[in-house]
């Protein structure tokens, strides 16, 4: 695909098993290390070590504690103002939610190809978004029922729907719930991979336009060169938006399984 | 684009690094040390509140202390001016009584030396009396050579003092 001077934006995507892992597997099931089961660990390490930072537990916070701290009142502010006080007994998950996807979009973006790695992001993986969006989706489902039992249906008829309109409006919130899932992960996947992709093409644009002439290069790649640079500084906003979001709208869906409405 | 081209070679691999993963984030950061965390927090937002609220109890008591010392002051104030009003009335009538006393004194010191001017200008206006008849007989006698007698020249004198 790279032949002949071109690059494939969407080489950037694709999943390399590390470390001759090729053919590990449980019950059938490859299980090979690759560059995404890579950057996942070291999201992981990454938070597990900002964390540990913010455990010294002292009464005055130095500024590492303070961060940790004020991440943690975030996740706890969203909850309270989305679902209650009935919300912090989901800090733990929805921290650690927020935190995983907000860190992996971060490290995907870092210019590590600079040194001669690829960064790899996992958020751009419906495989993996899919999975964070179905465990959501599941802890919404288990509260739901396991609070209000056969009752939760009734999240699926609004107060005040008239008798004749009980059945279809029951059919098309039903739909909107389950739908949930899947806008919540593609959302992630779809905007991580947008975004890489455009920041690949432009600098495929750089580097041809540079090869094809000195003139091209100054005009067409210096100006997507430029572009490149607000770009990423919109993707560093999007990377945290994207978590915000993914956490905001899961604090929301566990707010209707709390509360019905 | 590789999500879809791969998918079916990678999504278990996927799918077991991000449960193996998402798993660790979730039971040793999520469960394991954001609750400390937040217990560091609350810890702190407890003592600042306490803090606050022992500096509220100070505050009312401080107020407290200050109505008290006020009206100990305004009570102490009252009674301190009482008392110098009955002293100014205690001095006055004491001084008022002094002043009585004197004056009495003094008229009657004036009054006995008024008495003792008085006799002695009597006396002194009935010797003028004697020595101006004393004197009148002498001149009658030695102008006529007839003796006048005492009461006569004394009557005559009186006279003449009585005309000025």
């Amino acid at each position: 695909m790279a032949e002949s001077g071109k690059i494939d934006p969407m080489h950037q995507f694709a999943i390399e098993p590390l470390f001759g892992t090729d053919h590990l597997a449980i019950g059938g099931f490859n299980i090979a290390f690759t560059n995404s089961a890579l950057y996942m660990v070291l999201t992981a390490v990454v938070l597990w070590i900002f964390v540990i930072g913010g455990m010294k537990g002292q009464q005055v916070p130095g500024r590492w504690q303070m961060a940790v701290e004020t991440m943690i009142g975030f996740v706890k502010n969203l909850l309270i103002s989305n679902v209650g006080e009935a919300g912090k007994k989901y800090i733990p998950y929805v921290f650690s939610l927020f935190m995983f996807i907000l860190l992996a979009n971060l490290l995907g973006l870092l210019p590590l190809g600079l040194v001669g790695v690829h960064p790899f992001t996992f958020t751009s993986h419906f495989t993996a978004t899919g999975i964070l969006a179905i465990m959501s989706f599941a802890i919404v489902l288990g509260v739901g029922f396991w609070k209000h039992g056969l009752h939760f249906f009734s999240l699926f008829v609004p107060h005040g729907t008239p008798v004749a309109m009980v059945v279809p409006l029951f059919f098309i919130e039903l739909v909107s719930f389950m739908v949930r899932p899947f806008s919540l992960g593609l959302r992630l996947f779809v905007a991580m991979t947008a975004g890489h992709v455009l920041l690949k093409v432009l600098a495929g644009f750089v580097i041809n336009s540079a090869n094809a002439s000195p003139l091209l290069g100054l005009t067409v790649g210096s100006a997507s060169f430029i572009l490149m640079i607000g770009i990423s500084a919109l993707e560093m906003l999007v990377a945290v938006i994207q978590a915000y979001v993914f956490a905001l709208l899961t604090s929301v869906y566990i707010n209707d399984a709390e509360n019905l409405h | 684009m590789p999500q879809i081209a791969q998918i079916a070679e990678t999504y278990s691999s996927q799918i077991f690094w991000l449960l193996v993963t998402f798993g660790f984030v979730f039971f040793v950061v999520g469960l394991g040390m954001v609750p400390k965390v937040q217990a560091t927090v609350d810890a702190r937002d407890g003592k600042i509140s306490g803090d606050l609220d022992a500096a509220k109890a100070a505050f009312a008591r401080a107020d407290e202390v200050e109505a008290e010392y006020r009206a100990r002051d305004t009570e102490s104030r009252t009674a301190a001016q009482a008392r110098v009003a009955q002293a100014k009335a205690e001095a006055a009538k004491a001084s008022e009584a002094k002043l009585a006393a004197a004056d009495a004194q003094v008229a009657q010191v004036i009054g006995a030396a008024e008495a003792r001017i008085k006799a002695a200008s009597d006396a002194a206006m009935s010797e003028i009396e004697t020595v101006a008849a004393q004197a009148a007989r002498d001149l009658v006698v030695k102008i006529s050579g007839v003796e006048a007698s005492e009461e006569a020249a004394r009557n005559a004198v009186k006279a003449a003092l009585a005309h000025g």
